[in-house]
């Protein structure tokens, strides 16, 4: 499982779209090799000494931005923490001139977080400094994509013939289309399912399959990705209760057993039990859930690390 | 009164008197005085348009000049100058300022800010409602009187069916066309783009197609009932094209305009661009399979116009994310060159039916002066050179904004004057 590729040709991780299946494999075999820093006594390593990373979060994040906080510090890379609450943002400055005040401090690497698409994007063009995308509205999350990846690669032992599932709410998720464009370019087969309302038009084109039928989605499936729920949607009258969503697109130990044997059970989080996932399956051991965590430190050292330190990671010397 | 300008020597199209060929061209007192062979130049003015070609002005049906209210982002004066050099005679200025323009006051301030600034022509949109509010009927026959040559609400798709009859109904009295921004705000959500395969890969908010059809389709059917003048601005979709072509097919008084990017891009520019704010705009690009509809309408005579939907925007207003971003792009300086480019010289858009769409075209539907270079015409004409390269450089246009779509492109043809009422108010300087 050794890549080609000995760096990533851009100084931004946008998104899972613009990556090779080469530059994904050197990402997970970096992310691989970080894993033992989170078992030693004193989880700390110079390779970012002196460089600055910004975590920009204009939405809340609990996980991601704690995953990523982290990896800096495993890293020794000093970092800062902007959230939107309470900063300049709140007293109306644009989002150009918050990008060059924070330029004008000579910042490494932007880790940045936005409701909106293309934030990341918009950022890259006007800024020096890398940035990573951290979620950009329901456009890519690029980081969860390929935590998800490392976490099935380590289970399964592979990605290439996979059959992975990936239900919820489709229309509005991140993840799925980060997971789309990185399990299609390494070879895996996917399949989408969600309610009419909640499948954005046209997903097909995107290389995968799309069914409105659970069940008929878990057949033989390796891999199954839940989408949290997004509860407040109930009000826009995109699903009528929690109670027939669970009925219909819940993922309980019954329906898992559709899958193919050895099946994995993922989710991003946070999760809704009994909403899309019932309690037994999410605390069974098919379920990576807790592992998928786990893998978010190592995958955004990775990123960090390859951004900015350039080589591929040989573990200390 | 200044001295006769002949336009000597130049390939005369006028599709509407049904001329075409190496003809003279006089004009004099404001008016085209005479059309023929080897007219003797007298004391006119000699202009040598031996290379080029000889048309009824353009007039612009659809601008947004953003004064009074948004000088920042454009003044009539600039906007008129931005015409001109764009090759337009006349340019249609929407009420969507600051105030709105529903009443004789705003109307009477365009129009001497118009005569004031010398370029194009101004002739003031009035609003439908009171504010642009969607209730209350503006005062068509005061502004009638002051200038307005149709009323609209513009962006704002007037929901309310029964205040759209009554517009259509109090409007006959003046023979005002009613312009209508065709889209159901429910079903649109005013989403910043296209809702297609692009719109899914980039998890960006979408607005339907139908969302336009559906308004359509309404306003189609009122204006059937109140026996009124429809026009709608801007259609971007086959079904809505399909909807107006079966209208006309029963004769009722509806007509269309489609802009120059609506005609040549789509919603991959989006995702292409990487979320560039210069390609956001209502409507929004669509589909290639609309784009060639559109083309076909063009032709068929389905579309009577070809308008700019000029609408400049601050630097700063668009230097943010793709879905907070005003709608907009703007057009008179590109437009004429790009339908050339693109639809001309590829063999998709006969030549006498681009200058239709630019001069003919827009000043029937809207009633106008101009449109045609018969005798005792208004002496509006475009003069357009067919093999000008001309690379679109936004930092060198007359708009005080930007904000186009079509940055860096190299185009063949392009305006080499522009003549309003017998005198030259712009001219290309080779550079």
């Amino acid at each position: 499982m050794t890549s080609s590729a000995q760096n990533l040709r851009s100084k931004d991780l946008l998104g899972i779209e613009a990556l090779s299946p080469d530059e994904i494999t050197l990402l997970l075999d970096t992310a691989e090799s970080m894993r033992s820093i989170a078992a030693r006594p004193i989880k700390k390593v110079p390779a970012l000494r002196g460089r600055m990373v910004v975590n920009l979060f204009f939405e809340a994040s609990t996980r991601t931005r704690f995953s990523f906080e982290t990896a800096e510090k495993w890293l020794s890379a000093d970092s800062l923490n902007f959230a939107a609450k309470g900063s300049s943002v709140e007293k109306g400055e644009s989002l150009l001139d918050t990008a060059r005040n924070l330029q004008a401090m000579s910042p490494d690497l932007i880790v940045i977080r936005h409701g909106s698409p293309g934030v990341p994007h918009f950022l890259a063009r006007h800024l020096k400094a890398g940035v990573v995308n951290a979620g950009d509205g329901a456009h890519e999350h690029p980081t969860q994509a390929l935590l998800d990846a490392l976490t099935i690669r380590q289970r399964l032992g592979r990605l290439d013939g996979l059959n992975v599932t990936i239900c919820g709410d489709i229309a509005h998720s991140r993840v799925v289309r980060s997971n789309i464009w990185l399990l299609t370019k390494m070879g895996a087969k996917v399949v989408v399912c969600a309610p009419p309302t909640l499948m954005p038009v046209r997903i097909e084109e995107m290389g995968v399959e799309a069914t409105t039928d659970f069940d008929r989605a878990l057949d033989g499936a390796d891999v199954v990705m839940m989408l949290r729920m997004q509860l407040e949607r109930q009000g826009a009258s995109l699903f009528p209760s929690v109670r027939e969503y669970f009925r219909l697109y819940g993922l309980d130990s019954k329906r898992l057993s559709r899958t193919s044997p050895g099946a994995i059970v993922m989710h991003p989080g946070p999760m809704n039990r009994g909403v899309e996932i019932a309690s037994d399956v999410a605390d069974s051991d098919r379920s990576v859930i807790l592992d998928q965590v786990a893998n978010g430190v190592a995958v955004r050292m990775a990123v960090l690390y390859l951004l900015l330190g350039g080589h591929p990671w040989e573990g200390e010397s | 009164m200044s001295r006769p300008l002949l336009v000597k020597g130049g390939r005369l199209i006028d599709p509407d008197a049904g001329r075409e060929g190496r003809l003279d061209v006089l004009l004099s007192d404001g008016k085209v005085a005479e059309v023929g062979d080897r007219i003797e130049a007298g004391d006119a003015e000699v202009f040598d348009a031996s290379r080029l070609l000889v048309l009824p002005g353009f007039i612009d049906l659809h601008a947004h000049l953003r004064e009074p209210g948004r000088e920042y982002a454009e003044t009539i004066a600039s906007g008129l100058a931005a015409a001109a050099a764009g090759g337009f005679t006349a340019v249609c200025a929407l009420p969507n300022t600051s105030p709105v323009n529903d009443s004789r006051e705003v109307t009477e301030f365009l129009v001497r800010r118009g005569r004031e600034a010398g370029g194009a022509r101004l002739h003031p949109v009035g609003a439908i409602t009171k504010g642009q509010k969607g209730e209350q009927l503006g005062a068509f026959g005061e502004m009638r009187e002051a200038g307005v040559v149709a009323v609209s609400d513009d962006g704002a798709w007037l929901t309310d069916g029964a205040v759209l009859r009554r517009a259509m109904e109090h409007a006959s009295l003046f023979a005002l066309p009613v312009v209508q921004h065709a889209e159901d705000p429910a079903l649109s959500g005013r989403a910043p783009m296209h809702e297609g395969a692009v719109s899914t890969r980039l998890g960006m908010r979408a607005q339907p197609a139908a969302a336009e059809a559906v308004a359509v389709a309404r306003d189609v059917l009122v204006a059937e009932l109140a026996h009124g003048r429809l026009h709608l601005a801007h259609l971007s979709t086959k079904r809505a094209l399909e909807i107006v072509r079966r209208a006309k097919e029963r004769g009722l008084a509806v007509t269309c305009e489609a802009t120059p990017h609506h005609l040549t891009l789509t919603d991959e520019e989006v995702a292409r661009s990487g979320f560039s704010t210069r390609f956001k705009m209502n409507p929004p690009l669509r589909e290639a399979s609309d784009v060639d509809a559109l083309v076909a309408a063009l032709s068929d005579g389905t579309i009577d116009a070809i308008a700019t939907d000029h609408a400049p925007h601050h630097e700063d207003e668009k230097a943010v994310d793709f879905d907070s971003a005003p709608f907009g792009v703007v057009g008179l300086e590109t437009a004429a060159s790009v339908v050339h480019d693109r639809l001309v010289l590829r063999g998709r858009l006969p030549l006498a039916r681009f200058v239709a769409l630019f001069s003919a075209g827009p000043a029937r539907t809207f009633g106008l002066p101009g449109g045609t270079l018969a005798v005792g015409s208004p002496a509006d004409v475009t003069l357009f050179d067919p093999e000008a390269r001309v690379k679109v450089e936004p930092h060198r246009f007359l708009s005080k904004s930007r904000n186009t779509p079509f940055s860096g492109w190299e185009l063949t043809g392009a305006p080499a004057a522009t003549i309003v009422g017998g005198e030259i108010v712009w001219q290309r300087v080779e550079l």
